[in-house]
């Protein structure tokens, strides 16, 4: 079954960090990642631009475009992975390998209902 | 404890501050004790973080921590000195942290960082000043940095923040929440002080450009949190994102040598993507707001070159529209001046130089004016002129890299004319 692992964090402090923060984090979690991408458990990876560069559609007649998603929770949605695993305890033990990767923030696991894997360039 | 531990911590207390400090000033109601507040809360975040793991939120546990260590220190102190209201009692016991965590969530600290950065642009105070202790308060930064930064002596810039401090304490500034319109006001100068922090990078010259270039770093993180508390105004959308392209280029700003490198001899390749389009995306959806003003216009202007893939993409067309609108906004010859060069690659140099002619007067001093109509008459043939322009941009130079620049031009010039002199014998 695939799962969503969504990745909850600060966003100022990310925002923080030091490139070589940033970039001692992301090696780290290159290493989780590769692990997973040979065993043919890892689907697309995202990280996302900061919640003061989103935009939101609401649904009305006619479609509003408005700011932000107004992120007023001290944790944002920063970005995702698409896992395949056999159950719910495997996608945890993957998710706590990408915590240990980058300490502090949140992990929310979701399964994934319908996937479509798309064509865009990344 | 590693490095990567140690780097965590930084960030986190760098991240906390505005919203720490402005919460202590708004107890302490004095700048000195509510940094001193905070210094002390950091220093045994240093030696408690370690141990006992990240708090569930920094700031509320600084906010705890400084405000307890502080009034200790008051209490323990001779000085008759009256304590804040204690209007609501916090103790280290239980779980206080969370109960403040929660309390602070909402519109606390918002207001506590727009009073902060509004304190410290007070209109009584010269921009340098304003910039000054804006970056010792509300980003930290230390007095030897910004001396540093802005080329003078610690013991000089140790005044002028000083100067600064008495200057706020003096003028009674209020504490209240300021009403909406007051605030719209002040979001102009706090906006402006962003700006001028990150200019003050920006214009660094090759051989300080590792010192300046935390200042651009420090301005986008402000730019972003300002716009984290004012997510639908588009201006503070415009700011952010013409920080944002602009310092996307920084490094390809300057070569090896530290030489200023033209946009459009810059490497492309070295612009800072996702930089680019975190801009490019705040400042499409500014313009969507359909109220535009100076930063958004920037933005559109630095947004265009952006997407240019290569320098003969450039819509300079538009650009001369963009100028054209900034000039009605913030009539400025430096503005007409830079108009002129999007001019001349529309219609050519001549009608270039013939817009900057009436500048002359109100530009006489300043380095990119010679520099830009060197290159026009350069570009014209007319090269002895240019030369005389070039030689007075040099005489003008603030850096040695900008000087460097000219002198390449003037070299230029000697190889160009020597084959014709020679054709002409």
């Amino acid at each position: 079954m695939l799962y969503a692992i969504l990745c909850y964090h600060d966003e100022d402090m990310v925002g923080s960090w030091s490139k070589e923060h940033d970039a001692s984090v992301m090696q780290k979690l290159s290493v989780v990642q590769d692990k997973l991408a040979k065993q043919g458990k890892l689907g697309p990876v995202a990280r996302l631009l900061p919640t003061t560069a989103a935009t939101t559609l609401r649904k009305e007649n006619p479609p509003l475009v408005l700011d932000g998603p107004f992120a007023e929770t001290k944790e944002q949605l920063l970005g995702f992975y698409l896992v395949e695993g056999k159950n719910l305890d495997e996608v945890l033990d993957i998710a706590r390998d990408l915590g240990e990767a980058n300490p502090g923030g949140t992990y929310e696991i979701r399964p994934v209902g319908y996937f479509t894997p798309g064509s865009a360039k990344t | 404890m590693s490095v990567t531990d140690t780097a965590w911590i930084d960030a986190a207390l760098t991240s906390a501050r505005p919203q720490a400090v402005g919460a202590l000033l708004r107890y302490f109601r004095n700048l000195d004790t509510a940094e001193e507040a905070f210094q002390n809360a950091c220093l045994r975040a240093l030696k408690s973080w370690p141990q006992n793991g990240p708090p569930r939120d920094p700031a509320a546990w600084l906010i705890m921590v400084g405000r307890n260590v502080a009034i200790d220190d008051i209490r323990r102190s001779k000085k008759q000195e009256a304590l804040p209201d204690d209007d609501q009692a916090i103790s280290d016991l239980g779980d206080a942290e969370e109960e403040l965590a929660e309390r602070l969530d909402g519109s606390h600290y918002r207001d506590d960082i727009l009073r902060l950065l509004f304190i410290c642009c007070h209109k009584d105070l010269p921009p340098t000043q304003q910039i000054a202790l804006a970056l010792r308060i509300v980003s930290g930064l230390s007095v030897k940095q910004i001396a540093r930064a802005f080329l003078v002596s610690e013991a000089a810039m140790e005044q002028r923040i000083t100067r600064a401090k008495a200057r706020v304490a003096d003028a009674n500034v209020p504490f209240e929440t300021p009403g909406a319109v007051e605030r719209s006001e002040r979001l102009a100068s706090v906006a402006a002080m962003i700006y001028l922090i990150f200019n003050e990078g920006y214009s660094a010259s090759g051989d300080t450009a590792e010192i300046r270039s935390p200042l651009c770093e420090e301005a986008i993180r402000l730019a972003r949190l300002l716009l984290r508390l004012f997510q639908s105004e588009p201006e503070i959308m415009g700011l952010t994102a013409l920080l944002l392209l602009q310092h996307a280029r920084a490094a390809a700003r300057f070569d090896a040598d530290g030489q200023v490198i033209l946009l459009d001899d810059q490497d492309r390749s070295l612009w800072n993507e996702k930089l680019i389009a975190e801009g490019l995306a705040l400042i499409d959806k500014a313009m969507r707001h359909r109220r535009s003003g100076p930063y958004q216009v920037q933005a559109a202007i630095a947004a265009l070159h952006a997407r240019a893939e290569k320098p003969e993409d450039t819509d300079w067309t538009q650009i001369d529209l963009l100028y054209g609108a900034l000039e009605i906004m913030q009539p400025s010859p430096v503005i007409t001046l830079n108009r002129a060069v999007a001019v001349s690659k529309v219609k050519g140099p001549e009608a270039a130089l013939e817009m900057i002619e009436p500048l002359a007067p109100r530009l006489a001093s300043y380095f990119h004016y010679f520099g830009v109509r060197g290159a026009f008459l350069m570009q014209l043939g007319r090269n002895e002129e240019a030369r005389v322009a070039f030689d007075r941009a040099i005489a003008l130079a603030n850096t040695t890299a900008e000087a460097a620049h000219i002198r390449m031009h003037i070299d230029r010039l000697m190889r160009d004319s020597q084959p014709r002199n020679v054709k002409a014998k």
